[in-house]
């Protein structure tokens, strides 16, 4: 007898289907499997065959083949049991066939029949809807995360008997779905309100978070920068649903989405640390799996300690940050992860971290410009927005009075997001930060006498012609947060001040 | 031109004999061309010179060819003066171990020039930097050449000072005239050489070894009619400095510190054993007798004008900075302006160019 099951594997965000065909027919009495198998699935066949023999279905003495196509793709990954377990019951007839039709089944099984959890069950069940498949067959672990998807029926079992019962025509029971009181109370975690002083630091992450700058901090130790950085998520617009439904996807497939009925729905904060590999950085393996690059999508990806990465790590950031997405090619294939993260990096201004306080800092000036060149030019290019992060003092420490809380802030910047929103209707621009240099004079318009200011300034300051757009990209962003759709005086003034010294520093 | 420095190159570059054996036989003979043609019985007449001198002498003399080696000398581009000669600084010839010759790149200093010496710490703060340029600056414009070693810190600041106002600056090198230390100074390097000149008691290309730094500061003190310390800790080579000006009857200026401050430890110090202290630039001035009143006029009126040029805002900035300097953190608890606001106005006060940034986000009074 010959039976069909659908199933899927993640490739990049999104599931790719694999028809699991099965055949029972007369011969040699053994168990084969073609198409492509990598070893996990090749496993799958003792998983199998002594899974159901625990469950009391007998393999008769006949020839069993099973072949998943299309055959050139590698099949790897863990799911692959429960749809070969599936396929060969029906093909004995153990099961009704009407039942697999637009269905779609996965979920990796143990010896005794318990269907065990896998992981990319988001993109996987997404995929199915897309399809136009009915239902999905999955692990019961793997329930409240598939639920996240609407419009397509989930049948969730614990072990093969419960399974097979559902694919005997036995209703699926309904479980309630169970969402965790944790998940709600994520968001206040850290708050703006909690820092004292640091005014000036504070604005600035305003104002990177509005135009989606990506953002630098120098300051000696114990400043606060990591503090900071933390709370940047906090004044980011809440995600929306579709947002939401692309990070939990990503989360999915490494395994990291948490099991309590909810989608990510708080913007993710990465703080890998420096000894990071570039893999890990840009998501690795032979079948690659989302890094830090991607896990920061739609949120924050926070670098400390800057020149402590390496060389070669740094520079895996600088396609990702241009092309908002990471392009990752294997033997297997080409994988492509989005990456649309704000950068938030933080350094010390030198090895021992209190230049120019010198009589605290006794590096020499070649240590100095040693220490800071670790930070590639190119990367810098790609920061519009920089300021120091200063000690605190002890009063500072100890006060009482509260700053100003992230929520304040955070409306703020939802308005000023919203004006770059209508700004650039129609275009590919996504905010401030993202304006192509060419067109910046469209969208940043400086009246005659601002235009001879910023040319004193262009020259009094040594800038270069990137660090001028990037400073006429940062005045929109604070003119934007002023509610002001011409960018004023002051505007420009703010942005200069902010901007990245790579004259002096740098070179 | 008589070919006599070639002679004057080979004693030079004797192995063995020292300064001091080099002065006694120039002494002696008169100059090197003579010594060149002695025997070694009548080198041996020489006081001083004793048998291994002589034989060194003589060995030395022929393996020496004179010919290829002035000309490997002057590949360099380096020029040579010896106490034979009269333009050799006269200040020089009168202290204890004054060198044979003097290597230079620029110009050499002459007998009518006024000179000061500006030196101290390397790891200076930002007080220090701005003293030594403003100090470098005045005297420069006021004819008076600054000497400094041209190490990081306040010889840089000295030296750039001078540059500024438009003087003659001279650096006395630890290492050989054509080798710049510190690497990083190439361009205060070439810059000192327009007005003034890049001295050393080494031969070209000797390489800059600990050991030679103390002794050419006999030659940065013997160079200038006073020594300025600006910042110096309680051990430092700017003291040895200053030790051998004392030796050599200069005077010494000090610019004070505060009491706890471990980068003016020394200089304290030095005003605490009678050194003298440098507190006003103008009073400065009148005593080395360089008329002050109108550079003092002129600095007023500048003041009194940028001060009118500023905004009632900008100004309480500007004040805040008229003392030290502070970053924006520290000004947004003085002034209690928003951070937005008081970024607006720094950069309003630097493009007025009264004040600079000197660090991220760490200004100071231009």
């Amino acid at each position: 007898m010959y039976s069909m099951v659908m199933t899927a594997i993640v490739r990049g965000l999104s599931g790719v289907c694999i028809q699991v065909e099965a055949d029972v027919s007369n011969g040699m009495p053994m168990f084969e499997m073609v198409g492509f198998l990598s070893s996990e699935v090749k496993e799958a066949r003792e998983r199998v065959r002594i899974a159901l023999q625990s469950n009391g279905y007998r393999l008769p003495a006949k020839r069993i083949t099973v072949s998943l196509s299309p055959a050139d793709i590698k099949k790897s990954g863990a799911g692959f049991d429960l749809p070969i377990a599936v396929a060969v019951l029906a093909a004995l007839g153990e099961v009704e066939s009407a039942y697999l039709k637009d269905t779609l089944v996965f979920g990796e099984i143990s010896l005794n029949g318990r269907i065990q959890p896998v992981r990319g069950v988001l993109p996987i069940v997404a995929k199915a809807k897309e399809m136009g498949m009915k239902r999905c067959l999955i692990p019961e672990g793997n329930r409240m995360e598939a639920a996240q998807i609407s419009g397509i029926e989930i049948w969730a079992a614990e072990d093969l008997k419960e399974l097979v019962s559902y694919l005997k025509g036995k209703p699926c029971r309904q479980k309630p779905l169970f969402v965790s009181g944790d998940a709600k109370t994520e968001n206040t975690e850290w708050d703006f309100s909690e820092i004292n002083g640091q005014e000036s630091v504070k604005r600035a992450c305003e104002v990177a978070v509005a135009g989606m700058h990506n953002f630098l901090m120098i300051g000696p130790p114990g400043s606060g920068k990591t503090m900071l950085a933390q709370r940047i998520p906090g004044i980011l617009p809440p995600m929306t649903k579709e947002e939401q439904i692309e990070v939990s996807k990503i989360y999915s497939i490494c395994g990291m989405l948490p099991q309590n009925g909810t989608l990510i729905s708080r913007r993710p904060f990465r703080a890998p640390h420096h000894t990071i590999s570039p893999s890990g950085l840009s998501g690795g393996g032979r079948v690659p799996k989302p890094g830090e690059l991607s896990l920061a999508h739609k949120g924050v990806l926070f670098l400390d300690e800057l020149p402590e990465f390496k060389q070669s790590t740094l520079e895996i950031l600088r396609q990702p940050m241009e092309d908002k997405k990471i392009t990752l090619a294997r033997q297997s294939g080409t994988y492509a992860y989005p990456s649309d993260f704000m950068l938030a990096a933080a350094m010390n201004p030198c090895k021992c971290g209190y230049y120019p306080d010198r009589s605290k800092c006794s590096c020499r000036e070649f240590e100095i410009a040693r220490y800071l060149g670790r930070v590639s030019k190119p990367l810098l290019d790609r920061i519009d927005i920089c300021v120091e992060a200063p000690v605190l003092r002890y009063d500072e420490l100890v006060r009482k009075e509260c700053g100003e809380p992230s929520a304040v802030i955070q409306q703020r910047v939802i308005a000023a997001l919203e004006r770059q929103k209508h700004r650039f209707l129609g275009t590919q621009i996504a905010s401030n930060s993202r304006i192509p240099s060419r067109e910046t004079d469209r969208y940043c318009k400086l009246t005659k006498s601002q235009q001879s200011y910023m040319k004193q300034i262009y020259q009094s300051m040594r800038l270069s012609a990137r660090g001028y757009y990037k400073i006429l990209k940062t005045a929109r962003t604070i003119a934007d947060l002023d509610g002001s759709e011409q960018i004023q005086t002051h505007h420009l003034n703010e942005a200069v001040c902010y901007r990245v010294q790579d004259e002096k520093y740098w070179e | 031109m008589s070919d006599n420095w070639k002679y004057q190159y080979w004693l030079r570059c004797i192995h063995g004999v020292g300064n001091k054996k080099q002065r006694k036989l120039v002494e002696y003979c008169g100059g090197a061309k003579e010594i060149y043609r002695l025997s070694k019985e009548q080198l041996l007449k020489v006081s001083g010179i004793y048998e291994k001198d002589a034989e060194q002498i003589v060995k030395s003399r022929l393996v020496w060819d004179l010919e290829k080696e002035a000309q490997r000398l002057q590949k360099t581009g380096v020029q040579m003066v010896t106490i034979e000669d009269k333009e050799f600084p006269e200040r020089l010839r009168h202290i204890p171990d004054c060198p044979y010759a003097l290597f230079y790149k620029g110009n050499l200093l002459s007998n009518q020039e006024r000179t000061a010496a500006l030196v101290g710490a390397r790891m200076c703060s930002s007080y220090g930097r701005e003293t030594a340029l403003m100090i470098g600056e005045t005297l420069a414009s006021h004819g008076i050449s600054v000497i400094s070693g041209m190490a990081y810190g306040i010889d840089s600041f000295g030296h750039w000072g001078a540059i500024r106002g438009g003087g003659a600056t001279y650096a006395v090198l630890g290492s050989g005239a054509d080798v710049c230390y510190p690497k990083g100074g190439r361009e205060l390097y070439e810059k000192i050489q327009k007005e003034g000149g890049v001295l050393s008691e080494y031969l070209p290309k000797t390489a800059p070894v600990a050991a030679q730094f103390p002794a050419r500061n006999r030659i940065i003190s013997a160079l200038s009619d006073i020594v300025i310390l600006v910042e110096a800790k309680e051990r430092s080579g700017s003291l040895i400095t200053a030790e051998f000006a004392l030796e050599q009857g200069k005077d010494i200026y000090a610019v004070p510190g505060r009491i706890n401050d471990a980068l003016s430890a020394g200089c304290n110090r030095l005003i605490a054993q009678g050194a003298q202290i440098l507190t006003n630039l103008s009073d400065f001035l009148e005593e080395l007798g360089v008329s002050s009143a109108a550079y003092n006029q002129e600095k007023e009126k500048e003041n009194e004008k940028m001060k009118n040029a500023l905004e009632k805002e900008e100004l309480l900035v500007y004040s805040c900075l008229d003392l030290s300097q502070k970053n924006m953190e520290d000004l947004v608890k003085i002034t209690k302006i928003p951070a937005q606001k008081l970024a607006d106005l720094l950069v309003r006060l630097q493009t007025k160019g009264v004040i600079e940034e000197y660090y991220k986000n760490h200004y100071r009074k231009k």
